[in-house]
């Protein structure tokens, strides 16, 4: 198995956040009652054109530019197939000439995946099959909702650039963060306004030329991203070291079941006989228009990261969970109130995984600031962190009415002789014995010390003593 | 009476609208069985928007230039609540919840609906045989067709069952039966006139125009008509035309060019007597002050070719929305796709499912680039050949049809005869200039001719002005 390498390119739709749909007045909206939201364009009632949602371009414009693509004269083209979900039996898409194109997109290590173009289409209806556990041939009947016929989509085509579930789970995580960020989409996988299509191919390491791919349909989660992709090249690897050929074809992933099945082989695919839509004109954007959209966009994940990791010091990939959590600007908060730097990172990343809560920045950084200057050990300040973000205060109080204050040196070293002469015998192995006794001798010590000071002793301190003392 | 005139009485309170309309509804009652223009007449409904025409008039409100005048409309154009097929069975009985932006034009104008027109089925055909409801008869001579799609159109104006009628034209579907009918009919440039709510044929050729018994009467009804509509993307950003004003200012110094390859030089199958026509047409127009001359056009030979990829191509994704899913009748077979695919096979008339074939493998993958590609190519050869000839000429002239009317299932069992019938008028659906044709005398066989004016894209003024010198010379008796 080690031997392989999995490659990945994802096909990401997500819905824009738009008032009404892309080609009427119809409302863009999720969960409404069943055909509410529809007129006759998004019906595809005879005689309805559909006119371009100029919201949707500036969504789509600023989707390019966040993804660093080339944003230019686009056309709209008809992509044609029969289902019921499809009013028109044809989609608007674009094809040959996508709005954006050629751009990149930055992982959290800093590894930057291929965009290869992001494009405006209209999504379709929903059916639901009623009967038969779901599934469209044991339906005794299907009902179609229209309400999200028309709703406008930006398709991301992703290069086959990613090399593993944890990639690929990373890569989308990024990419919803940008399209939240810059107020494109909300992103919500689990109500559809985010679809993740999935090519999988294998190789051997070090080959140049890519495997025959399956794409992966109905991937409804990150979860399920990572184990499809985990299955899917298990499968491929183990259908290529039994002598046979990958077939490409279309496979669809079963949460329930953990597997992927196959839904039609290429030569099954459909022929869209795509061609320029006609009721449509091309889009021109002027470059002043895609200036001034570029000048509104928000400071992306990956500048948020850098920016962070400048200002502390640190690689940009230790400061992306906080970026991920939208902890950053508290935390440069922080830092202009004067915070430790690295302790800001430390306790952002550790102790602040569920927000901030109560915690002012000014607070952060005094706390901070005591920690270092010794005033409290470790143990304390994350006492007194919780308590500052359960019901806010100032840290100085609150260490005082919690009793916290750092134990002279002296007194410490008293302390630790009357452990060491009352646990003789753990002391000589803690000498004396081998890397593994030593441990655990050494927490075992600690330990003691700290439930003697009540937490008070700072634990480097303690082990600091507790060394030199061996050594005499 | 012509349009104009009845709008003038109307409104002065000479005459009633519910006169006009009832006078008309008389007319319909004796000669439309005869003639099948209509696949539905709207009597009691005209009736009844007649009575309100009337009752504003008496309370002194301001109507619009159309107030009281009967017309028909193509059935293929949406009408709220109002049966609209298409002449197609796979639409039969749907209503449409909503207007098209000429209905709406016209009813704010104070036009009267007199009922819905027979068509070549999704306007597909010269000669409204291919109706899912039997074919219209001409008006001149029961034995001959209109020609089509719009025969219904035609057939009604030249019938008088209203003064008034609307069309669609994507390869002279208009002009042709005007020709045919003996009336004016005309194809605005694309994006003149908005195309809300006409069922589509194809998207990138089809344009609603007017007929009418008058150059007037036409210049009248495709100002209301006329102007920038939000809802349809390819309307040109224009306020309605004014033609009206213009009209009687003559063509002395104009330009006006014979197209030598669609007038007998280059294609065959166009008849000497309607090549005596033109030469008479010309005659008329330098009599006038113009300066005519021979004009060559050499790609416009192409036109029908290139049309018959991309019209088909279109159309085959047009009407592929036709399932029996969400309205119009449904054959129900065992899955959603034989479900889809019986409606269809019952629903569609052969015409269509042979344009719909065509346009299918025209845009299949491998075949694009030599089918549809090669024809959109053909299709800039002929734009560009067309403003060559107008850096010479103001307007061109051609025949509108090769022939007069002929005879019902003459063409038929031939669908090649049938498509030659728009050589001389589809390069203007290519080049979405504007075209008309006007009534100019007749054949051997006593069947009317018609002389088609083409224009440049947005010069329908001028086109007009010509029309109106050659409809004054006609020596034909105009009403």
């Amino acid at each position: 198995m080690d031997s392989w390498e999995t490659v990945i390119g994802l096909e990401v739709h997500a819905e824009l956040a738009t008032k009404t749909k892309m080609f009427s007045s119809a409302l863009n909206s999720f969960g409404g009652k069943p055909n509410s939201n529809t007129d006759p364009v998004s019906l595809g009632l005879p005689g309805s054109l559909p006119v371009l949602n100029e919201k949707a371009v500036e969504l789509a414009i600023r989707v390019g530019l966040a993804l660093n693509c080339e944003v230019q004269k686009s056309v709209f083209a008809r992509k044609n197939y029969f289902y019921p979900d499809m009013p028109k039996a044809y989609q608007i898409s674009q094809f040959d000439l996508p709005i954006n194109k050629e751009g990149w997109l930055e992982l959290s290590d800093g590894r930057r995946i291929g965009i290869e173009r992001a494009h405006l289409e209209e999504d379709t209806g929903k059916i639901t099959h009623v009967g038969g556990g779901g599934r469209i041939h044991e339906a005794s009947y299907s009902l179609i909702d229209y309400n999200r016929s028309g709703v406008p989509l930006i398709e991301i085509v992703g290069a086959p650039d990613l090399r593993g579930p944890d990639e690929a789970r990373d890569y989308v995580s990024e990419l919803r963060s940008i399209l939240v960020t810059i107020g494109a989409s909300d992103g919500k996988m689990e109500e559809g306004s985010l679809r993740v299509d999935c090519n999988v191919s294998v190789r051997q390491k070090g080959d140049k030329e890519l495997g025959t791919r399956c794409e992966i349909k109905n991937i409804n989660s990150l979860r399920s991203l990572g184990r499809a992709i985990e299955y899917e090249a298990k499968r491929q690897i183990e259908i290529i070291e039994s002598g046979q050929k990958i077939e490409q074809q279309t496979r669809h992933w079963d949460e329930a079941e953990g597997r992927t099945h196959k839904l039609r082989s290429k030569e099954e695919a459909f022929d869209y006989r795509y061609f320029p839509e006609p009721d449509l004109v091309p889009i021109e954007p002027s470059e002043e228009w895609v200036k001034e959209i570029a000048d509104s966009l928000p400071p992306l994940p990956r500048d948020r990261r850098y920016l962070l990791a400048e200002t502390i010091g640190v690689e940009p990939t230790e400061t992306s969970l906080i970026v991920q959590r939208d902890l950053d600007g508290f935390a440069l908060k922080a830092i202009s109130f004067k915070a430790n730097k690295k302790r800001v990172l430390v306790h952002l990343e550790n102790n602040l995984a569920d927000g901030t809560g109560e915690l002012t920045p000014e607070a952060f950084a005094s706390l901070t600031v005591m920690e270092m200057n010794g005033e409290l050990t470790a143990t304390q300040t994350k006492t007194v962190l919780a308590e500052l973000v359960r019901a806010g205060g100032d840290p100085q109080e609150i260490a005082e009415s919690h009793g916290f204050e750092s134990m002279d040196n002296s007194e410490l070293e008293e302390i630790v002789d009357r452990i060491i002469l009352e646990n003789s015998d753990d002391w000589v192995v803690f000498i004396n014995g081998d890397e593994t006794e030593r441990k655990k001798k050494s927490g075992f010590f600690v330990g003691l010390i700290m439930k003697e000071t009540r937490g008070q002793a700072d634990g480097k301190m303690v082990n600091q003593i507790l060394s030199d003392k061996a050594k005499n | 009476m012509e349009a104009t005139e009845i709008a003038k009485k109307v409104l002065s309170g000479e005459m009633s609208a519910r006169s006009v309309i009832e006078q008309h509804i008389e007319i319909i009652n004796k000669i439309e069985p005869d003639v099948n223009a209509f696949n539905l007449v709207t009597a009691e409904q005209a009736l009844i928007d007649a009575d309100e025409i009337d009752s504003k008039i008496a309370s002194g409100e301001t109507l619009g230039p159309l107030a009281g005048v009967p017309i028909s409309v193509k059935d293929n154009l949406c009408t709220r609540g109002i049966e609209t097929t298409c002449s197609s069975k796979i639409l039969e009985g749907w209503k449409p919840p909503y207007d098209a932006t000429v209905i709406e034009k016209l009813r704010e104008a104070g036009a009267i609906i007199m009922g819905k027109t027979n068509l070549d089925e999704f306007a597909m055909g010269s000669s409204t045989e291919n109706s899912a409801f039997g074919p219209t008869r001409n008006p001149h001579n029961l034995e001959r067709v209109p020609g089509g799609s719009s025969g219904g159109s035609a057939a009604a104006v030249a019938a008088g069952f209203s003064p008034l009628a609307l069309g669609s034209d994507t390869g002279g579907s208009i002009r042709q039966p005007a020709a045919l009918c003996g009336v004016v009919g005309v194809k605005p440039t694309y994006g003149r006139v908005s195309r809300y709510g006409l069922v589509a044929f194809a998207s990138s050729l089809d344009q609603i125009g007017p007929f009418a018994n008058t150059v007037s009467d036409a210049a009248l009804t495709l100002e209301v008509i006329s102007g920038h509509d939000p809802r349809d993307s390819t309307s040109i950003p224009e306020k309605p035309l004014d033609i009206s004003g213009v009209l009687n200012q003559g063509i002395e110094g104009m330009r006006i060019g014979v197209i030598e390859e669609l007038s007998g030089k280059g294609l065959g199958g166009i008849s000497k007597d309607v090549i005596s026509r033109v030469e008479e047409a010309i005659k008329v127009f330098s009599n006038a002050g113009a300066d005519v001359e021979s004009a060559s056009v050499p790609a416009s030979i192409y036109g029908l070719s290139a049309y018959y990829v991309i019209a088909p191509a279109e159309a085959s994704s047009n009407l592929s929305r036709y399932d029996g899913i969400r309205f119009g009748p449904r054959t129900e077979a065992a899955t959603t796709a034989e479900t889809m695919t019986a409606t269809r096979t019952k629903g569609f008339g052969d015409e269509v499912k042979r344009r719909i074939m065509l346009g299918t493998y025209a845009l299949s993958a491998g075949y694009y680039d030599a089918y549809y590609g090669k024809s959109q190519r053909v299709r800039t050869l002929i734009m560009n050949d067309f403003a060559k000839a107008y850096e010479k000429f103001d307007i061109l002239i051609s025949p509108t049809s090769p022939t007069t009317a002929f005879p019902l299932g003459d063409k038929t069992e031939d669908p090649m005869q049938m498509y030659l019938q728009d050589v001389c008028t589809i390069p203007s659906n290519l080049t979405g200039h504007p075209a008309m044709s006007v009534p100019f005398g007749s054949g051997e066989d006593g069947m009317p001719v018609g002389i088609q004016i083409l224009a440049p894209a947005m010069a329908e003024r001028e086109m007009f002005q010509a029309a109106k010198i050659l409809e004054s010379e006609s020596g034909k008796d105009i009403e």
